[in-house]
C-alpha cells in the first residue's frame, strides 16, 4: 500500500509485531487477525507473558510476610514493579504508587476515602464535585455515589459539538464550593485529549483536588504525573500491554497520607488489637490483603517494554495511524466519525456511525472478515446521548497497528455496506 | 467466523423484518407497558400488550437496536398477535428453547414460522440476548396485563 511508510510510524514496526504472538494467529476461515480493539484491552508482548510465567514457575510466594527465600524473591519482584511504574509515570516517590485491581477500583478508592476523610479533603453537604459529560462510567458512578451519600452536588462540564470539553463556564462551574474535579485525560469514545493542566490550574485556584482518569492516556502519551497537574491519577495495566487484574492509583503523598484507609485487612496495618488498629504507611495502607502479585510483576515488564520503545515514539505512531484511519474512514459513504477530526488533538480510539447499519451488525460483519472492533456504548452512555446516538462502532489502534490493517478495516466496512445492501 | 457463517446469522427473513418491521410503533389501548434494556450493549425496547377475551389482541413497540433485536421484535408480534395467551406463551417457550439451544435445537417451523430464521443466532452467544430482548419484554408485559385484567 502507498501508506506503508507514513511519517511517524514506528521504524521497527515489523519487529514490534513479532513481539506480540497473538498477532500471528488466524481466525475462522484462515483469516489473519486485524486487532483494532486496543482501547478495550491491548495485546501482550512475549516479554510480559514470559516474565509472568517465570515468576509463577520459579519465584512464586506470598509477599511481605514469607520469611523464606522465595518470599524474598517474590517481594522483591513485586516492589520492583512499583519502582518501574513510578519511573514510567514520573512519580516523585515510589510510595505514591498504589496497586489496585483496575482503574475503576483506583477511582472508587479515591471517591470512597474522600467521603470518609475528616479535614480539608472531606466532601460534605453542600460541597460540589465536578466531572465531565465524556467520562467513562467508572469516572461517573463513584462520584454519583459519593455526592448522593454526602449530600453534595454533582456538576459537570458539557461538550462542544466537535466533541471537546466546553470550558466557557469553567470559572462558574469550578468555584469555592468545589472539592473535587474529576476528568478523563483522553476520552475512550471521542478520542479527545483534554487540557488537564488548564483545568487543574483552575481547580487548584479554588482549592479543589484533581482526579484524572488516565486509562486511555498512559497507553498512548508520555505521562508525567507532576506536570499533568493531577492530585490523583488512575490507570489500568491491561491497556498498557500488561495483564488484567492490576491497576494503578498515583496520588500526591500529602493527600494519600491524609486519606483514611480504603479496605481493611492484612498488609495494610501497623498493629492490630481487639479494640483498634493503626495503619501502615503509604502505599501499603491502601493495599489490604494479598495483592495481584504476578499481575504487578507483569505490569512492571509491560511498562519497561513501552519505556524501551519510548512513549514519544508510541505517541507519534498512534498519531500517524489515527490520521491515516480518519482519512480512510472519510472515504466510506454514510460514515460519521464522533469526536475531533484532527488527529493531533485526539487519541487512537475512533468511534463512528455507519448510516443504515447498527453498530452490532457492523462489528459482526467486520468480525467475519477478521477485523476485531468494539460496538456498543463503550461505557460512555452520557457521551453518546450528548451526540444523540445510542451506540457506536469503535476502532482503536496501538503501537502494533499497521496502515495495512486500517486498509483492511475500510475494505471490510465497504463489504458491510454491500452486505446490508446499502447503495452509495 | 467466515462469511458463510454470518449468512447463517443474517438470514434473508431477518434482514427483511429489520428493513420492514411489522406492527412497529406504540398503540392504544394497552394494559401494561414495559421498558427493557440490554445493559451490555444499550439496546432498548418499550413494549405494550393489550389482552382481550383471553387473547393477545395487540403488541406494539418502540425499539432501538441491532438488526437481530429489531427483527426479533417484528417476528414476535407476527407470531403472538391474535393467539390465545396460553398458546402465545407456549410459542415464547419454544423460541426461548431454540435460542438457548446453542445451535443444537431443531426449530419447529409449524410453531415458529419466520422465527426459525433465528436458529443461526443461537450459535452466536453474544447475539442471543439481542434476539431475546423483546420476547422477555413481552412476557413481562403480558404477565402484568394478566394481573391488571384479573386483579
Amino acid at each position: 500500500m502507498a501508506a506503508a511508510r507514513l511519517p511517524g510510524l514506528l521504524p521497527e514496526l515489523e519487529v514490534i509485531r513479532k513481539d506480540f504472538p497473538i498477532l500471528e494467529r488466524t481466525l475462522a476461515g484462515d483469516l489473519p487477525l486485524v486487532y483494532l480493539d486496543s482501547a478495550n484491552t491491548s495485546q501482550k508482548p512475549q516479554v510480559v507473558i514470559d516474565t509472568m510465567v517465570d515468576h509463577l514457575e520459579r519465584h512464586n510466594a506470598n509477599i511481605a510476610r514469607a520469611m523464606h527465600q522465595l518470599g524474598a524473591e517474590s517481594t522483591e519482584a513485586f516492589e520492583a514493579a512499583r519502582d518501574k511504574v513510578a519511573a514510567f509515570i514520573g512519580a516523585p516517590s515510589r510510595d505514591e504508587v498504589v496497586f489496585t485491581k483496575n482503574a475503576s477500583e483506583a477511582l472508587n478508592l479515591v471517591a470512597n476515602t474522600l467521603a470518609w476523610a475528616r479535614g480539608p479533603l472531606e466532601v460534605g453537604e453542600g460541597d460540589e464535585v465536578v466531572i465531565t459529560e465524556m467520562e467513562h462510567h467508572s469516572n461517573i458512578v463513584p462520584w454519583q455515589l459519593l455526592t448522593e451519600r454526602k449530600g453534595a452536588r454533582l456538576r459537570w462540564f458539557g461538550l462542544t459539538d466537535e466533541g471537546r470539553l466546553d470550558l466557557s463556564n469553567i470559572d462558574e462551574l469550578v468555584n469555592e464550593r468545589t472539592k473535587v474535579v474529576a476528568l478523563t485525560w483522553v476520552s475512550n469514545m471521542l478520542g479527545t485529549v483534554n487540557p488537564v493542566a488548564e483545568v487543574a490550574r483552575r481547580a487548584h485556584e479554588v482549592g479543589a483536588v484533581v482526579v484524572v482518569d488516565a486509562s486511555q492516556a498512559v497507553p498512548q502519551l508520555p505521562v508525567d504525573v507532576v506536570a499533568s497537574g493531577a492530585d490523583f491519577l488512575a490507570f489500568t495495566g491491561h491497556k498498557v500491554v500488561g495483564p488484567t487484574g492490576i491497576g494503578v492509583l498515583w496520588g500526591r503523598r500529602e493527600h494519600l497520607d491524609a486519606l483514611p484507609p480504603f479496605l481493611g485487612g492484612g498488609e495494610m496495618i501497623e498493629t492490630v488489637a481487639m479494640e483498634r488498629s493503626t495503619y501502615a504507611g503509604i502505599p501499603h495502607k491502601f493495599e489490604a490483603g494479598t495483592p495481584p502479585i504476578v499481575e504487578a510483576v507483569g505490569l512492571g515488564a509491560a511498562v519497561d517494554y513501552l519505556a524501551h520503545i519510548g512513549m514519544d515514539a508510541v505517541h507519534a505512531h498512534e498519531q500517524a495511524i489515527t490520521a491515516y484511519a480518519l482519512e480512510g474512514l472519510a472515504t466510506v459513504p454514510g460514515l460519521t466519525v464522533l469526536g475531533p477530526l484532527d488527529a493531533t488533538e485526539r487519541g487512537g480510539a475512533i468511534a463512528f456511525e455507519l448510516d443504515g447499519v447498527h453498530p452490532h451488525d457492523v462489528a459482526q460483519v467486520l468480525d467475519s472478515r477478521g477485523v476485531a472492533v468494539r460496538a456498543g456504548h463503550h461505557c460512555a452512555k452520557p457521551a453518546h446521548a450528548r451526540f444523540g446516538v445510542q451506540s457506536s462502532t469503535r476502532m482503536s489502534s496501538y503501537l502494533y497497528t499497521t496502515p495495512d490493517e486500517i486498509d483492511a478495516l475500510v475494505e471490510a466496512l465497504e463489504y458491510t455496506r454491500s452486505y446490508f445492501k446499502l447503495d452509495s | 467466523m467466515a462469511a458463510t457463517d454470518i449468512d447463517a446469522l443474517y438470514q434473508e427473513i431477518i434482514l427483511d423484518h429489520y428493513k420492514n418491521p411489522q406492527h412497529a410503533g406504540l398503540r392504544e389501548p394497552y394494559e401494561a407497558e414495559v421498558h427493557h434494556v440490554n445493559p451490555t450493549c444499550g439496546d432498548e425496547v418499550t413494549l405494550r400488550v393489550h389482552l382481550e377475551d383471553g387473547k393477545v389482541s395487540d403488541v406494539s413497540y418502540d425499539a432501538v437496536g441491532c438488526s437481530i433485536s429489531q427483527a426479533s421484535a417484528s417476528v414476535l408480534t407476527e407470531l403472538v398477535i391474535g393467539k390465545p395467551v396460553d398458546e402465545a406463551m407456549a410459542i415464547h417457550d419454544t423460541f426461548l428453547q431454540l435460542m438457548q439451544g446453542k445451535g443444537q435445537v431443531e426449530p419447529d417451523e409449524d410453531v415458529l414460522e419466520d422465527g426459525i430464521a433465528f436458529a443461526g443466532v443461537a450459535r452466536f452467544p453474544a447475539r442471543v440476548k439481542c434476539a431475546l430482548l423483546s420476547w422477555m419484554a413481552w412476557k413481562d408485559a403480558t404477565a402484568q396485563s394478566l394481573e391488571a385484567t384479573n386483579g
